[in-house]
């Protein structure tokens, strides 16, 4: 079987899928890519099913060699790559022979990219999905220096386009579309205007489970405790510090603090590419308070 | 029934109570309106988790509201006994609470019925409702930072068991061996909704 020996693994790298939803009833969350649109272009590029696995890669730094000719793509943050050495461009169809090393570099701009292999990650599947969840402790283990990842059988599907257009990544402010959330109603008359009236800083406090933010406080109009329900991906939760938390790909199943504001599903996506110390700003989708 | 909406990726509908929530909950697992990716049942309220490609809330909503909810829980028949050794740290503390003796906070933790109202927290946690309404207690002011696979707590009117080592504030009464949750058994998890749970003293 062919096969990808790891070499590097940066700060962060874990085999995503297009995650595990429907098992919420027995506290399981749907985890997954954190940049769902980045994830299925890297496994297009390759000809492989949408939901074949991949690697998520934080912040570069992950270094492969190939055990047979692979065919490869990187999507997602935009990092420097290199190929047997040279230089390789990102969204591109990449040909890596028989015992060469695939290395990608720090990105520039967006915090995650993607690893996608023709054939796919073939590690077994946990309670039917390949992804590692950080919160649940689901899935594969983070990789690690040594770890040799098997590569699945090519599909029958030939890679279609040698390059992607790709919209270039904010480097300053991550705008985001949100609308009023299910407990807006527990704050303050001003809170949703205070939310979307100067950019929240993304603070380093932040990963696969969420984003904490930094910025103005979102007060609130009712204290008492709210018993905990069920929470989205793009969830603003408030808790008693007043700054919200921005939830991502491996978010709890449940909460207890209310939910001011959800980004729309098409901008959590675009919110899992905020780096630490970027600025996100919130603009009401609407354009209005319902 | 009110419906508060999550942007284009969910639905969250508030009920009366949780009777409430677990009949529209037995209702609606049996056959999820089109665009509905997952259910999310707590204590109060009913989470859909929606596909934003495919679902439009507007539909979903009268499609809920068109349902005949589910008298009683959805149940799968199932039993589940539940070996305890009863000497949890908080054990006094909850006597203190309720002003019942540590024996008769066994006694009646024993003696009821309890049923997997809803998951969540974390994989295999189910939330045991049921009980008897003298043992519900408060969560404890400061939450433990690790408290150990197995343990049996009380919060609110529900009782749980950890399934895993994990951060938590329930008040710990006692422990139990049995493996609540496997990821490689099938189905992973002891504590589904609707399974009905008996608690027994063991030495």
């Amino acid at each position: 079987m062919s096969c990808l020996e790891v070499l590097a693994a940066g700060p962060l790298s874990t085999i995503q899928d297009l995650g595990r939803p429907g098992l919420a009833e027995i506290g399981v969350g749907p985890s997954g890519a954190a940049d769902g649109g980045a994830f299925r272009l890297a496994n297009r590029l390759v000809g492989n099913d949408e939901g074949a696995a991949a690697i998520e890669v934080t912040l570069g730094g992950l270094a492969v060699r190939a055990s047979r000719d692979l065919t490869a793509a990187v999507t997602g943050a935009p990092c420097p790559i290199t190929v047997d050495g040279r230089g390789a461009a990102v969204n591109s169809v990449l040909r890596i022979p028989s015992g060469v090393e695939l290395r990608m570099g720090t990105p520039g701009r967006g915090l995650r990219s993607y690893l996608a292999v023709r054939g796919g990650i073939a590690v077994p599947p946990v309670l039917g999905s390949r992804a590692t969840d950080v919160l649940a402790g689901l899935g594969p283990d983070p990789l690690a220096p040594g770890m040799v990842l098997p590569v699945g059988p090519p599909p029958d599907r030939f890679p279609l386009v040698d390059l992607a257009p790709v919209a270039a990544y904010p480097a300053d402010e991550i705008v985001l579309r949100v609308e009023p959330g299910p407990r807006h109603d527990w704050f303050a008359d001003n809170a949703l205007t205070a939310l979307v009236s100067r950019p929240y800083e993304v603070t380093s406090d932040s990963n696969r489970i969420g984003m904490r933010l930094a910025g103005p406080a979102l007060e609130r109009s009712r204290t008492e405790e709210l018993p905990s329900e069920g929470m989205v991906a793009g969830a603003l939760q408030v808790p008693p510090s007043a700054r919200p938390t921005l939830f991502l790909a491996d978010h709890p199943v449940t909460g207890g603090y209310p939910v001011i504001a959800v980004v729309t599903a098409a901008d959590v996506a675009k919110a899992a590419q905020a780096r630490p110390g970027q600025r996100v700003r919130f603009r009401f989708k609407t354009g209005r308070i319902r | 029934m009110r419906f508060l909406r999550c942007a284009d990726s969910g639905l969250l509908i508030e009920l009366a109570d949780l009777h409430a929530v677990q009949a529209l909950y037995a209702a609606l697992a049996e056959a999820p309106p089109e665009g509905v990716t997952d259910l999310v049942p707590a204590a109060r309220t009913l989470l859909l988790h929606l596909d934003p490609q495919r679902a439009d809330a507007a539909r979903i909503e009268a499609a809920v509201r068109a349902v005949e909810p589910r008298d009683g829980a959805r149940t799968h028949g199932d039993l589940l006994r539940v070996p305890v050794v009863y000497d949890g740290a908080d054990l006094a503390e909850v006597a203190k609470l309720t002003g019942l003796t540590e024996r008769e906070v066994v006694h009646r933790h024993t003696s009821a019925e309890w049923t997997v109202a809803f998951g969540g927290f974390a994989p295999g946690f189910g939330y045991l409702a049921g009980g008897p309404a003298e043992l519900a207690v408060p969560r404890r002011a400061e939450s433990r930072t690790k408290v150990p696979p197995g343990s049996v707590g009380l919060a609110g009117a529900f009782s749980g068991i950890y399934p895993r080592e994990s951060p938590g504030g329930w008040q710990l009464i006692g422990r139990t061996d049995l493996e609540i949750w496997r990821v490689d058994r099938d189905p992973p998890a002891l504590l589904r909704p609707g399974v009905r749970v008996r608690f027994q003293e063991v030495a």
